[in-house]
């Protein structure tokens, strides 16, 4: 890890000793509630996410601390991960639905003046 | 016991209804609003498979767009939840790169405006420049303005006494010459062939920066760079980008005559009209989305009763302003994109860390 020291963290795992896999707190640096909140309503519409919330833990950093608790023994990264791509995905469709219709509507206003 | 049968059979309707009404309607009450956030996760409702679907939610998910131009669009975004939508909403605002004006190199300024006052409103002044085509400037790189992140703009102007106005006059466009003040583009290294056709400048050419009168001078040179708005609020590419949930009104009975007519003054204009029945002036929702929501009609005690105030939770009519930097349908796809790109940061991060 020589030379990492300049490195600033992005993402760390906060486990308590004794508790399973499935009980986690993510520090996510560089971000608020833009990610923290559509992250969090993601990962709670997955069936075996027991608890999920985050907070900011004072205004003057930028970081949030994002707690995950599974039922079933399930890692907890397995939820964060499957939340940031579904969000990816909804993203993807968002963004594709959006253009198309952006251009749809480009087309006909130019449909009347011809 | 048919009766009975019935009765419970009705009351588990009407709890049907306002179940669906839960899930998906904020209630505007006369003293409150009610049922304001998302509830709708697996296992808060029995009877309801809530887990994500990328299918059922491509299938309800549409956008429609209403007015759209270079400064200015609203459209409706359908489907989706306030936690996303407000997102969008907060990148716009905060996230979405542009190019403002950072240094300021004053040589010389013998205006009545102070330097610092002039440099604060110099960066204020929105760029025409294509963010996506820039660089953000490396902290560590103390010296020299690199074609790729910065822009060289230069402000040199006298103002001197107009010789050929008249003795009377007093009025200054009249009496001098260069009272008002503007800035042009000095390209760097081979700025000038990458961006030949674009005119690189402020996006609007009447902006006043300083007034002078005959003597004073100003001689300024100026780099832009790239920033966020979170950084400073120069850098935002909005004039401003907000979100409100469609309105809905519902009549609970028939509402006729004068008390119709005192109904329709009680919203904004369009949303109610009188449309006649059998002689008489009945009341109707025409157009939910022109009401501003001000619940004035829960103030006349007997026109509170008749009228359900409520917004529909997942529809969202956006209005972005842009600052004429890029047009609004550019500002949403680069926000949607920001957002992806958020994601896919912790993605690669939690990859990397895995792999270990």
């Amino acid at each position: 890890m020589a030379g990492e020291g300049e490195k600033k963290p992005v993402l760390e795992m906060i486990q308590a000793d004794g508790a399973d896999e499935g009980c986690v707190t993510f520090v996510l640096h560089d971000e608020d509630h833009t990610l923290g909140n559509s992250l969090r309503y993601m990962i709670m519409k997955t069936l075996d996410v027991e608890f999920c919330g985050y907070t900011i833990t004072h205004p003057s950093e930028s970081k949030i601390n994002f707690r995950i608790q599974t039922r079933g023994g399930l890692p907890a990264s397995e939820p964060l991960r499957r939340g940031l791509n579904e969000l990816t995905d909804v993203c993807q469709h968002v963004l594709n639905t959006f253009q198309a219709r952006v251009n749809e509507f480009k087309e006909g206003q130019e449909q009347p003046m011809e | 016991m048919w009766a009975e049968l019935s009765r419970l059979l009705g009351k588990m309707a009407a709890t049907m209804k306002n179940v669906e009404e839960i899930r998906s309607r904020v209630i505007l009450g006369e003293f409150g609003v009610k049922n304001v956030h998302t509830s709708d996760f697996p296992g808060n409702y029995p009877g309801y498979d809530d887990t994500w679907d990328m299918q059922k939610f491509q299938k309800n998910f549409r956008i429609d767009v209403v007015h759209l131009d270079e400064s200015s669009m609203e459209f409706d975004m359908v489907g989706i939840d306030a936690a996303i939508a407000n997102a969008f909403r907060r990148i716009l605002l905060a996230e979405v790169p542009t190019m403002a004006i950072e240094k300021v190199f004053i040589y010389n300024n013998t205006s009545i405006v102070q330097d610092e006052v002039l440099a604060h409103r110099l960066g204020l002044i929105p760029i025409r420049a294509d963010p996506r085509l820039f660089e953000y400037r490396n902290a560590e790189q103390q010296l020299g303005a690199s074609e790729i992140d910065t822009i060289q703009l230069q402000l040199k102007i006298k103002c001197s006494r107009n010789p050929r106005a008249s003795k009377e006059s007093s009025d200054p466009r009249e009496l001098y010459l260069n009272h008002m003040v503007h800035i042009y583009w000095v390209p760097i290294g081979n700025q000038a062939d990458v961006f030949a056709d674009s005119s690189i400048g402020p996006v609007h050419d009447d902006i006043l920066i300083a007034q002078l009168r005959p003597g004073q001078e100003l001689d300024i040179v100026m780099h832009c760079v790239k920033g966020i708005g979170k950084d400073h609020a120069k850098f935002s590419p909005v004039a401003t980008a907000s979100y409100r949930l469609l309105p809905e009104i519902t009549l609970l009975e028939q509402v006729e005559g004068e008390k119709a007519e005192r109904l329709k003054r009680c919203f904004s204009r369009g949303v109610i009209d009188l449309e006649d029945v059998n002689g008489k002036k009945v009341a109707k929702v025409v157009n939910s989305r022109l009401d501003t929501c001000s619940r004035e009609v829960l103030r006349h005690d007997d026109l509170k009763n008749v009228v359900k105030l409520g917004r529909v939770r997942d529809h969202f009519i956006f209005t972005v302003e842009s600052t004429g930097i890029l047009p609004p349908d550019v500002l949403v796809t680069e926000a949607i994109k920001v957002l992806m790109a958020k994601c896919q940061r912790f993605l690669n991060e939690l990859d990397s860390t895995d792999m270990k």
